[in-house]
Order: C-alpha cells, then sequence, then structure tokens
C-alpha cells in the first residue's frame, strides 16, 4: 500500500461514507421503526429526536458524493449512470424522508399524518436497503467494460448477495436508530424502543453473520487481503467484539455505550470493506481487468492536493460545531411549540 | 424522444423546480439576520415575532430545497456521466467545497435556528442566524463558480487521461475566480435578495389590505421594501456589468440576447419587440447605438453579430432573446414597484393605496419569474455547448443510459415535485392565513434572559 494522495482521497471519502451511516443511519433507523407505534404524541417523539439533526447529518451523503465527483469522477459517472433506475428510487425515497419531517406536524389532520408517517417510514427504510444494495453491488462486482462504462442492466443489480448486503444495511440501521431512541426518550415509549431495540439486535446479528458466511463462500476476493496479511484479522475480531458488545452494554443499560459499539462496528465494518477493495472502487466482474481503481479513475494530483487542502480546513470546523449542536440539543426530547 | 432531448428536459425541469428554493433560503436568511439585529438593538418585541414567523416560513422552504438539491448532485452524474468525467477534476472541486463550506454550516446552524429559541442565548441564538445566512451564501459562492465555469472556462489545461481528454485544474484561484463568476455571483444573490424581500413584502402587503396584523404587517413592509429596493437597485448595477462580461467572453450569447445576427458598429438594443429568425431580424422597437454604448459607453464601438459564427456554433436566438428581455423587463418592473412602495410607505400612506397593495401582493412572482428566466437565457445562451468552446451538449450525455429509463425517472420527478409544490403551497398559505403568532410577542426561555439581565444591570 503506497501512502499516496490517491490513498488519501481512497480513506476519506471512506471516513465521509462511515460518518454518513454513523450520523444518518440512527434517522433512517429512527424511520423505519417509526410506524411500529400508533400513538401520534409517541410519533412526534420519535421525529423530534432527530428532528433538529437529520439535516446536517444528510449532508455527509451530500458531501462524500460531492468528494467522490472531485477525487475519483470516473467511478462518479460510471456507478451514477450504471445504477440509474436504483439512485433514482433511492433520490425519492430520501425526498420523501426529508419532506414528511417538516409537513407532518403542520396539519392536525389523521389523513395528512397518516400520509406522511407512512412516507417517512418507507422512504427512511428504502433508503438504508438501496444504500446496501449499491454497496454490496460494488462488493460483489459490476460488469464494466473496456472504456470503463457499466455494462450490465438494473435487474442485475438485484442479485441474492447485494441484496443481503441491503438487509443487513437497513438492519444495522434500524438497530442503531433504536439504540439512538432509546437514548433520547422517556417512559412508556422507552420501554417499547428497548423492546425493539433488542429485536433489531438480534436480527442485525443473524444478518452479519449470514453476511460474514456469504462472503467468504461466494466472494473470496472480499477476504483476499485479510487472507493474505492475518494481521489485518485484528480488525475483523474488534468488529466481532464490536457487535457482541452492543447486547452487552444494552442490558446493562448502559445505552450511550451501546450506542458506541454500534459506531464502531460500523467503522470496523467499512475498514474491512475498504481494505478488501483497495486499490479497487468498483470491482469488475467477470473481468476483474477492467476494474476502477484509485488510480486509473482519479483527477489529477493536483486536484486531489487542492481538495485535500479543503477538506484539512473544512472538516475540522465541521466536526467542531456538528459537536456543539448535539451538545445544545443534548438530552431527552421533551415536545414543546417549536417541536415537528 | 431522444435521450438528448428527453435529458435536458429532466435537467431543466428539476433544476428550475429546484430553483424556486434556495434564492427563498439565500433572501429570508438577510432578512431574518435584519430582523433579529433589529430586536437585538431595539428590544421592540415586534421583531422577534417577525423572526418567529419568517423562520417557520424559512424552514418550510428550506426543507424542499435541500430534498430537490440532492438530486441535482446526483443528475450530473446520472444524465451527464461523460460530462462528468470531462470535468470532474474541475466542476467536482466546486461541488464538494460546496459540501464542507456551505451545507454542514447551514443545516448544523439551521437546527439552532429553528429550534434553539428557547435552548441558547439571545446572542448565540443570532450567531446561528447569522451562520445559516452565511452558509445559504457560501452555497451560492461555489455553486456560481461551478456554473461560471462551464461560461468562462479558465484555471484549467485538457489532458489524455486513460485516453480520454478531460480538463484538470492548473490555477484553483483562476478556476474559482474565472472571468463571469464574480459578476455571476452578484447578479445571483441580488436575485435571490429580492425574491426574499418581495415574499415578506407580498404577504405584510396582503395583511395591509385585509386590515390584519397591522404592526406586524408595517414593521415587515419596512423591512422588506428597504432590502428589496436595494436589492433591486444593485441588480441593475449587477444585470449592465454582466451584460459586459458576456459580450467580452461569450459573444454569441450576447448576440442571441439581442437578435443581433451582423457583426456592426452603432448596435441597437431592443427594447420590446421578438426575432424573426427567418428573415434574421428583430421586429420591434429598438434604441439605435445603446448596446454598442452599453457595452463600451461608446455608439461607436462594434458589436460580434451571430454572423461571426457557424450555424453549428449558434444558440437558439429566439428562446434566448425572449428569456433575456423577460428578465430584463421583469428587472425594471421591481425597481419601479420597490421604489413606488418604499415612497408611499415613507409618505404614511401605503395603506391607503389598494391598487398598489395589490401590485405590491403580486410582486413576489416578479424576482420568481425573472430568476428563472434569468438562468433560461444564460443556460440556453451557452448552447450549443455544455462547457463554452470546449464539449458540446450531446458529447455529455451518459454513454449507457437508454431514453425509456430517463423518461421513466422524468415522469416520476414531475409526479413527485407536483404534489410537493401542491402541498407547498397549500402550506404557504395556511401559514399565512394564521398569521403571526401573538405568544410571540414574549420571548421564552433563555431568549427573555438578556433584557432581565440588563435591567439588574442598570444602577
Amino acid at each position: 500500500m503506497n501512502f499516496d494522495l490517491n490513498t488519501v482521497w481512497f480513506i476519506l471519502v471512506g471516513v465521509l461514507f462511515t460518518g454518513y451511516a454513523m450520523l444518518d443511519g440512527f434517522d433512517l433507523g429512527i424511520g423505519a421503526l417509526h410506524l411500529c407505534t400508533k400513538d401520534d404524541t409517541e410519533r412526534r417523539t420519535l421525529i423530534n429526536a432527530i428532528g433538529p439533526v437529520w439535516d446536517g447529518n444528510e449532508v455527509w451523503l451530500v458531501t462524500g458524493g460531492g468528494a467522490l465527483f472531485a477525487a475519483f469522477p470516473n467511478v462518479y459517472a460510471t456507478v451514477f449512470s450504471g445504477f440509474y433506475l436504483a439512485l433514482v428510487l433511492l433520490l425519492v425515497s430520501l425526498i420523501f424522508r426529508a419532506v414528511a419531517i417538516e409537513f407532518r406536524s403542520k396539519q392536525p389532520m389523521r389523513w395528512w399524518r397518516q400520509m406522511w408517517d407512512i412516507g417517512f417510514s418507507i422512504g427512511s427504510l428504502l433508503s438504508g436497503l438501496l444504500l446496501g444494495v449499491a454497496l454490496g453491488n460494488i462488493a460483489w462486482g459490476v460488469p464494466i467494460s473496456v472504456n470503463g462504462e457499466f455494462a450490465g442492466t438494473f435487474l442485475g443489480l438485484l442479485t441474492p448477495y447485494p441484496l443481503l448486503v441491503g438487509v443487513t444495511t437497513a438492519a444495522l440501521f434500524m438497530m442503531h436508530g433504536a439504540i439512538y431512541g432509546v437514548m433520547k426518550t422517556e417512559g412508556a415509549l422507552h420501554d417499547k424502543l428497548r423492546v425493539w431495540a433488542m429485536r433489531c439486535i438480534i436480527f442485525f446479528v443473524i444478518c452479519a453473520v449470514t453476511l460474514t458466511m456469504a462472503t467468504l463462500l461466494y466472494v473470496p476476493h472480499m477476504a483476499a487481503r485479510v487472507h493474505e496479511q492475518p494481521w489485518l484479522f485484528s480488525i475483523a475480531l474488534v468488529n466481532m467484539l464490536a457487535i457482541a458488545n452492543i447486547p452487552r452494554e444494552f442490558h446493562h443499560r448502559r445505552d450511550w455505550l451501546a450506542f458506541l459499539s454500534s459506531c464502531a462496528a460500523m467503522i470496523t465494518l467499512m475498514m474491512l470493506f475498504g481494505l478488501n477493495m483497495y486499490p479497487n472502487l468498483v470491482y469488475s466482474l467477470p473481468d476483474p481487468g477492467n476494474s476502477l481503481t484509485i488510480y486509473n479513475a482519479s483527477s489529477s494530483p493536483k486536484t486531489l492536493g487542492v481538495m485535500l487542502i479543503i477538506a484539512c480546513i473544512g472538516v475540522p470546523l465541521v466536526i467542531a460545531y456538528t459537536v456543539c449542536i448535539y451538545w445544545i440539543f443534548r438530552g431527552k426530547v421533551k415536545l414543546d411549540r417549536m417541536s415537528y | 424522444m431522444d435521450v438528448l432531448t428527453l435529458a435536458r428536459i429532466q435537467f431543466g425541469a428539476t433544476v428550475a423546480f429546484h430553483y424556486l428554493y434556495p434564492p427563498l433560503s439565500i433572501g429570508l436568511g438577510i432578512l431574518l439576520v435584519v430582523m433579529e439585529a433589529a430586536w437585538l438593538k431595539t428590544k421592540n418585541p415586534i421583531y422577534h415575532q417577525m423572526a418567529r414567523f419568517w423562520t417557520r416560513v424559512f424552514a418550510l422552504t428550506f426543507a424542499i430545497g435541500v430534498a430537490t438539491g440532492i438530486v441535482m448532485e446526483f443528475e450530473f452524474g446520472t444524465n451527464w456521466a461523460t460530462y462528468s468525467r470531462f470535468v470532474g477534476d474541475v466542476f467536482g472541486s466546486a461541488l464538494a467545497a460546496e459540501g464542507i463550506f456551505a451545507f454542514f454550516l447551514e443545516s448544523g446552524f439551521l437546527a439552532v435556528l429553528l429550534f434553539g429559541w428557547d435552548k441558547v442565548s439571545r446572542k448565540v441564538h443570532f450567531f446561528s442566524t447569522c451562520m445559516v445566512c452565511l452558509g445559504a451564501h457560501f452555497s451560492a459562492v461555489w455553486i456560481v463558480v461551478a456554473n461560471s465555469w462551464m461560461q468562462t472556462p479558465a484555471g484549467y489545461h485538457l489532458v489524455v487521461h486513460n485516453g480520454v481528454e478531460r480538463a484538470e485544474i492548473t490555477n484553483f484561484w483562476q478556476l474559482v475566480f474565472n472571468p463571469s463568476s464574480m459578476d455571476r455571483l452578484f447578479h445571483v444573490l441580488c436575485g435571490a435578495w429580492q425574491t426574499g424581500a418581495f415574499l415578506v413584502v407580498s404577504v405584510s402587503a396582503w395583511y395591509l389590505l385585509k386590515k390584519r396584523h397591522l404592526d406586524f404587517a408595517r414593521a415587515s413592509l419596512r423591512v422588506g421594501l428597504t432590502i428589496g429596493l436595494i436589492a433591486s437597485l444593485l441588480q441593475l448595477v449587477s444585470g449592465d456589468s454582466s451584460a459586459r462580461e458576456v459580450a467580452k467572453y461569450q459573444p454569441a450569447k450576447l448576440a442571441a440576447f439581442e437578435g443581433l445576427y451582423n457583426t456592426t458598429s452603432n448596435a441597437p438594443l431592443t427594447l420590446v419587440g421578438y426575432v424573426d429568425e427567418q428573415d434574421q431580424k428583430v421586429v420591434g422597437l429598438q434604441w439605435p447605438g445603446m448596446l454598442s454604448w452599453l457595452v463600451s459607453f461608446d455608439t461607436k464601438t462594434t458589436v460580434t453579430g451571430l454572423d461571426a459564427f457557424p450555424p453549428q456554433d449558434r444558440p437558439p436566438v429566439e428562446a434566448s432573446f425572449l428569456f433575456f428581455h423577460g428578465m430584463v423587463g421583469i428587472g425594471f418592473a421591481m425597481i419601479a414597484i420597490a421604489a413606488l412602495g418604499f415612497l408611499y410607505f415613507r409618505h404614511g400612506s401605503l395603506h391607503e393605496r389598494r391598487g398598489l397593495l395589490w401590485i405590491l401582493v403580486f410582486s413576489v412572482l416578479g424576482p420568481q419569474l425573472a430568476n428563472q428566466l434569468g438562468w433560461f437565457a444564460a443556460e440556453v445562451g451557452r448552447q450549443p455547448w455544455i462547457v463554452y468552446g470546449l464539449m458540446r451538449t450531446p458529447e455529455g450525455l451518459s454513454a449507457v443510459v437508454k431514453a425509456n429509463v430517463i423518461l421513466t425517472s422524468l415522469i416520476l420527478f414531475t409526479v413527485v415535485y407536483f404534489l410537493l409544490f401542491a402541498v407547498f403551497i397549500y402550506l404557504l398559505n395556511d401559514k399565512i392565513q394564521h398569521g403571526p403568532d401573538e405568544q410571540d410577542l414574549v420571548p421564552s426561555g433563555k431568549l427573555a434572559l438578556p433584557t432581565e439581565l440588563t435591567h439588574h444591570e442598570k444602577p
């Protein structure tokens, strides 16, 4: 592994998407669980738990997309034009998720709220699922032509392995969201969420184990680097321990630590994904020679350098005020007249 | 329809719908800063009530702006993949900078602006409002820089990468300050300030007509009309300087704007009229020599006509002409409306002039329409190029995307956007009918603290 600019940007794009998963992951998870309660006040509490922060969280995806465009334009072009319909579905899901939060509380009618509740919930669930399917396809490999264009079809993206990654991602987000919900609520809803969270944890663990087995059996290139360099297995070990630690901390009502373990699980999963992909960004199947890598798909060194300066100025600022804002809105959700 | 037409319709439709909202965020952002500053300075609770009411409207526009904005970022890749490969090195950088510097700032502090009223002190809240406004302006900076690079590319060189030619950055600051970016940024911002100001003016004028919330309406009108008039006058200055920039760097576009087929000195400016594309002339009322004079303050200046360009390099003349003149016409009308409103408001007799009040109610449509027409003129006038002089629009299309796929997504977006627009109008109307909240005349929570503290501090 050369530690050049291309590698730095490989890591930075990974950091942005991991940040997105850790932050908007709980928003999407809360959304997916939204219909589990029928009570209007409880639904409002759930929405207001993410109300002040979901918007900033979604920016991680926008910036991740922008960084991909700037650093690896060929990947951005190939994947976005290749996964066309899947991405349009993702966009519509994200649109409904976003506007439903804003629109729902503006009218008291039952049908009105019901309508946006469904939009919010399905939009959130589908967003997680589709992001997972996209990631799964990139891991499994997609047909890439000699000139770097996508050579598959929309239905060709919906094969079992990517769908399994999709379901696992949705399960991960639901678990993450349920734990976040437990942290932000009290009373009856808190108890209800505690039960859901436990179910989500079990569901996620089943998915994660299945996905690990499937990856080892059917996607050998996604385990190749760890196979070659056994010390990297430590990351897999940390990942397993982090996942195992989630129910443990949760059982002892250390919800905050359970949430952090969930974040750690996401980080290590993304690290394993990145380490095994490197230096590929999109794995080409059946001809791995056409894979898009951090070298043949990247911008010029000059641009990567300029962008690195921008990132070095921007990212610390972003982290600083994101922390401040989470601090201002810490604690349990209290509904008031500004709430959704 | 072919892929090219569908892809262009889709991009045009989604960006036109999106662009109803960002100018409102930018413009209302400025007004919110002014209202909160006035409240901090004068302690007059009416300003607090105003800030709270317009914040709720701001939240509504912001949500749709964000939701429809992410579509734009994705569309470069989905529909214009070849373009994305060609410009990613340059254009992508500006887009990524927008994410890092603008969107995080805007959406982060938005939380405090919307939900922090009772949680933070006045000064922290005011700071957050300023940051949201700044973030909205930053996003305009970077996106206009990116678009201006497509109009007047600079700071790049063409390099063959993996057998395909593409643009790469040579000088980042030349890219940012390309010949048209600052003129166009100023033009876009003036348009956005007008959009925000005239929304406030329109709603306030309607309250005056209906004799509702009179104190609120008058205070809002003062802020709205002042900013609206300043922005409209600045827009005139900006439009004038933008036209000179276009004349210098995109002469084919200026020729299309004015329907000028023959290169000539003493070139006329058309006040009203239309282009007869068959006979290659403009029919209408013209002011001889004025275009030459506007380009360089001298009627003897030669202005390049469309005859200097081979037919395949000319933009659609009729459309460019109409969009451009529509925008300019509205621009002048906005100055007149703002000035009349401002004068009668200062005179204290605005509430008696029901005709003018009705004009003010509908004035909200002016900047919105001018924004749309202006962008249509800018983008149609750049044709047949997607990047001026470097890449033609059909060359930028995605290689693998089929027409039926674009049609499917176009229909989907159209349905969803019509729904969003209907809901937006319904909720906006609801908020306006409901009016400002009487509760907001009394600040609550930590916001109430500073006033008490200053009371205690007084000996």
